[in-house]
């Protein structure tokens, strides 16, 4: 899917750049290779900073505890996931980061959490029932905060730019609830 | 709501650390474990986001996606929401650009200006995020993830835009 997706992206891009004339394409892929790299440095500190703080939340049994008290919301959610396992304080951080709007902060506990899933995942190459499920929460997150827009719409002079807030909250929360939905049919359908 | 979120990260960093002082672990060495992991990770997951970036940018700046919605022309919203609509989930980088264009055209207390900032704020780049994830983890095989996905970004699309009309 995703050789697809990449190859697509790649061919239907450079023939329309070369029908429509637009030669600016060979420079465009060199500026995004730089933009690549300023994501890299720009990921790293936050990674180590958050891998740094989990690490000693981990050995004190700070996740631990976590992980029990969210054990009986989120295996709703994830049926698939033993009890108590810190998978739960990983997924739940996670969740948690990404409605604060701080999306940044939330991706290492999302790739820890994901780590998880893959070590008790039977088949190592396929994406798991969990891992489709954590997914779709990520992308269609619950957003409580979105920080960037309020920023952004405060710069154009908004009367009020805390007005988007509630929709924001409805829209993601409906989106995030019927993706569940979807995901879940998709299971149930498979396994009639 | 904004204290909160400058405050979160703060507050568990200090919990984290008097905790682990109460339990006696030894901070400073298990702090250096994580950033050790943190570098591996970042590493790991550095192939596939630059991929992503660079196939993105072919597809985005070859102007098809720009081009080919100006020439839908459909009553029920806005034309300028198509384009954010069909670039949220794969570049956040150029559908923040188009909001700004957006939000400085047309306002952002307009319809389109608040449509285009639910759109934005609801919903995060699908494509990025589960190119990124599954690398990590050398997962191949990623069964329904992609239309779960967009499937909920075209639900955030669609409510955006009732929610507007009727409140």
């Amino acid at each position: 899917m995703i050789n697809y997706l990449f190859a697509s992206f790649f061919i239907i891009g450079i023939v329309y750049s070369i029908i429509t004339g637009n030669l600016n394409i060979s420079s465009e892929m060199l500026t995004a290779s730089r933009n690549g790299l300023d994501l890299l440095l720009s990921i790293i500190p936050i990674m180590c900073l958050w891998l740094g703080i989990m690490n000693i939340a981990k050995k004190s049994g700070l996740l631990d505890k976590l992980a029990k008290i969210l054990t009986p919301i989120l295996k709703i959610i994830f049926p698939e996931i033993p009890d108590n396992s810190p998978c739960f304080s990983y997924i739940g951080t996670n969740i948690i980061m990404n409605m604060l709007g701080l999306g940044n902060a939330a991706t290492p506990f999302g790739l820890k959490a994901i780590k998880e899933m893959q070590s008790f995942n039977k088949e190592k190459d396929t994406a798991s029932r969990s891992m489709i499920t954590f997914l779709v929460m990520n992308t269609a997150c619950v957003t409580i905060m979105p920080t960037t827009i309020i920023s952004l719409r405060m710069l154009y002079g908004s009367v009020s730019p805390e007005q988007v807030i509630p929709y924001i909250i409805i829209t993601s929360s409906l989106s995030c609830l019927i993706g569940l939905i979807i995901d879940r049919l998709f299971y149930v359908v498979k396994n009639i | 709501m904004i204290y909160i979120s400058k405050i979160i990260i703060p507050l568990i960093t200090i919990i984290v650390i008097i905790y682990g002082l109460i339990k006696k672990v030894d901070i400073y060495n298990e702090f250096l474990e994580g950033v050790k992991e943190g570098l591996h990770l970042s590493l790991d997951i550095f192939p596939s986001m630059f991929a992503m970036i660079i196939s993105v940018t072919v597809l985005v700046k070859s102007n098809i996606i720009t081009d080919l919605t100006s020439l839908i022309n459909i009553n029920l919203f806005p034309k300028e929401i198509l384009p954010i609509a069909i670039l949220r989930p794969i570049s956040s980088s150029s559908s923040l650009m188009i909001l700004n264009s957006i939000l400085s055209r047309y306002g952002p207390d307009s319809m389109v200006g608040k449509i285009a900032s639910i759109i934005t704020g609801s919903t995060d780049t699908t494509i990025y995020i589960i190119g990124m994830y599954y690398a990590s983890v050398k997962i191949k095989k990623i069964k329904h993830s992609l239309i779960v996905g967009l499937l909920a970004d075209l639900t955030c699309v669609i409510i955006s835009i009732i929610i507007v009309n009727i409140l």
